[in-house]
């Protein structure tokens, strides 16, 4: 089970989506894990073929713990964790995170193979089922088995109202659906039930910890829009609806140009010294409806267009919202960039994520007085923060992050 | 179905595409969608790529204030489809 962010602690294999004998590639999508926050798709990170599923679907298991094993071409099958590292090539079979403070020892613990607990149910059914989480929730909470609903959604997703219907329907031909008997074992996917409950937990524990641990020091700076929000609703006339540009790109964009010059900004504090990032890695923080929020990784954001990082967010943001983010996304951000001038505030004094040592955030984009070569004029500013950790940078530093991201800004074209 | 009740669907199922856990029966056709759904603006842009992908209607990006509520959505892709000419 790999650690999908600092703050978790265990996890739920919800569904395999590969069986013994299948052949995988590094990087191939094998199974759906449920942490308190999201459904995240886990990565496999050898080349091999799948010799045996160790953790059934519907169990909850601590990070760490080995989820199958996997032959590598005659070979001896060996246990791994799915890892979660991206774009760094792990040892051969020792997997690590790339958050030491939580990293598991994926080669320890051969789980529970004396007595492993019987499948909760059989998955084929469900599986590849578009089903949203808040559906797969309610359907838990009802006792209605996902394969024997209709979707109604898009492209036949199974939404909220399709389980509740079906729950009604159920009920009026059977006897109350009560929560499923699960013999010998506890509840298959208990977490999802109380997600909001556990979500504001592991955020709790997560923020706690920052402020205990981390003297943050604060900046801002407010940086005139003008230019680059005229040269964005130019570039989106001549576009199609499907490539338009949003103003929080721009920004994602210049901060990651930014940090190329701040290394000092970009990585972990880790047992008491700064340890850079490998690459620059912008955890997105994404706010998820009915609560919670979630920081992805937009992976080398530094050398990606502003296409691209336009397409990535725009990814990120539909997945994260759908629960289906890939865990190399959950585990390696080196820096946050925080947009909550979405909700309307004019600033964020952040809190960094450890084991990160920085967060951006950026306000509202609103008309503001803006005094300019002597004279006053009205302009789209928006309000640039930093949180910094003291220990990995000053505050000169800061300022100085600042004060090149506001560089960046002024040459949209450039971005 | 009428023209309207059809747009409305239209409108509808891209904001169920981009927010699977709205409850179509809930939306209030004349408060701020982006209020009531806690949409924000990259939701906002892929509910306006879903419509264009229904309808073929392209919305400028100017316009997008024109579709701030279910019924002035609704009335604004009816005119842009009847200017259309189809």
């Amino acid at each position: 089970m790999p650690s999908l962010g600092a703050d978790m602690e265990a996890g739920t294999l919800l569904e395999w989506y590969v069986k013994p004998g299948d052949v995988v590639k590094r990087g191939d999508i094998v199974a759906l894990v449920d942490t308190s926050k999201a459904e995240i798709e886990v990565e496999i990170f050898v080349d091999g073929v799948i010799d045996e599923l160790l953790v059934p679907a519907g169990t909850r298991v601590p990070v760490g713990t080995a989820l199958a094993t996997v032959r590598s071409a005659a070979q001896e099958p060996v246990p791994v964790a799915p890892d979660a590292v991206h774009g760094r090539a792990p040892p051969p079979l020792a997997a690590t995170v790339s958050t030491p403070p939580v990293a598991p020892e994926p080669l320890r613990a051969l789980v529970s193979r004396a007595a492993p607990p019987p499948p909760a149910r059989p998955i084929e059914q469900d599986h590849r089922l578009r089903v949203s989480p808040l559906a797969r929730r309610e359907a838990e909470q009802l006792g209605v088995d996902l394969a024997t609903v209709n979707g109604s959604g898009p492209e036949g997703a199974i939404t909220r109202a399709d389980v509740e219907g079906a729950a009604a329907a159920s009920a009026a031909t059977a006897p109350p659906p009560g929560p499923k008997p699960q013999p010998g074992q506890p509840p298959p996917v208990g977490a999802p039930a109380d997600r909001q409950v556990a979500m504001r937990e592991a955020i709790g524990a997560l923020m706690a910890r920052s402020k205990r641990e981390i003297p943050h020091y604060y900046l801002q700076l407010e940086i005139d829009l003008g230019q680059a929000l005229e040269w964005l609703h130019e570039a989106n006339l001549a576009r199609a609806v499907n490539n338009r540009l949003l103003p929080s790109a721009l920004l994602l964009s210049a901060v990651a140009r930014a940090i190329g010059e701040m290394p000092e900004m970009n990585g972990f504090w880790l047992d008491g010294a700064f340890q850079p990032g490998g690459g620059v890695h912008l955890g997105v923080a994404v706010s998820l409806r009915g609560g919670g929020l979630i920081a992805p990784a937009l992976h080398n954001a530094d050398q990606k267009s502003l296409d691209e990082i336009m397409a990535g967010v725009r990814d990120l943001v539909q997945r994260a919202r759908a629960g289906r983010l890939r865990a190399s996304e959950m585990s390696d951000p080196t820096i946050t960039v925080t947009n909550l001038g979405e909700r309307g505030v004019d600033l964020v004094h952040g809190v960094i994520y450890p084991p990160q040592v920085a967060l951006v955030g950026f306000g509202a984009i609103r008309d503001r007085p803006w005094a300019a070569d002597g004279m006053l004029g009205v302009r789209p500013t928006v309000i640039a923060t930093l949180a910094a950790d003291h220990r990995a940078s000053d505050g000169h530093a800061g300022g100085r992050f600042l004060t090149l991201i506001d560089r960046q800004l002024q040459k949209p074209e450039d971005s | 179905m009428t023209a309207d009740e059809q747009m409305r669907d239209v409108v509808i199922g891209a904001l169920t595409e981009v927010a699977p856990e709205i409850d179509p029966a809930v939306i209030d056709p004349d408060t701020d969608l982006a209020e009531q759904l806690d949409i924000d603006s990259m939701d906002f842009l892929n509910v306006v790529v879903a419509i264009h992908e229904r309808t073929g209607i392209e919305i400028p990006e100017r316009d997008y204030p024109k579709l701030s509520t279910l019924s002035d959505a609704v009335a604004y892709l009816q005119a842009a489809r009847a200017h259309a000419g189809a």
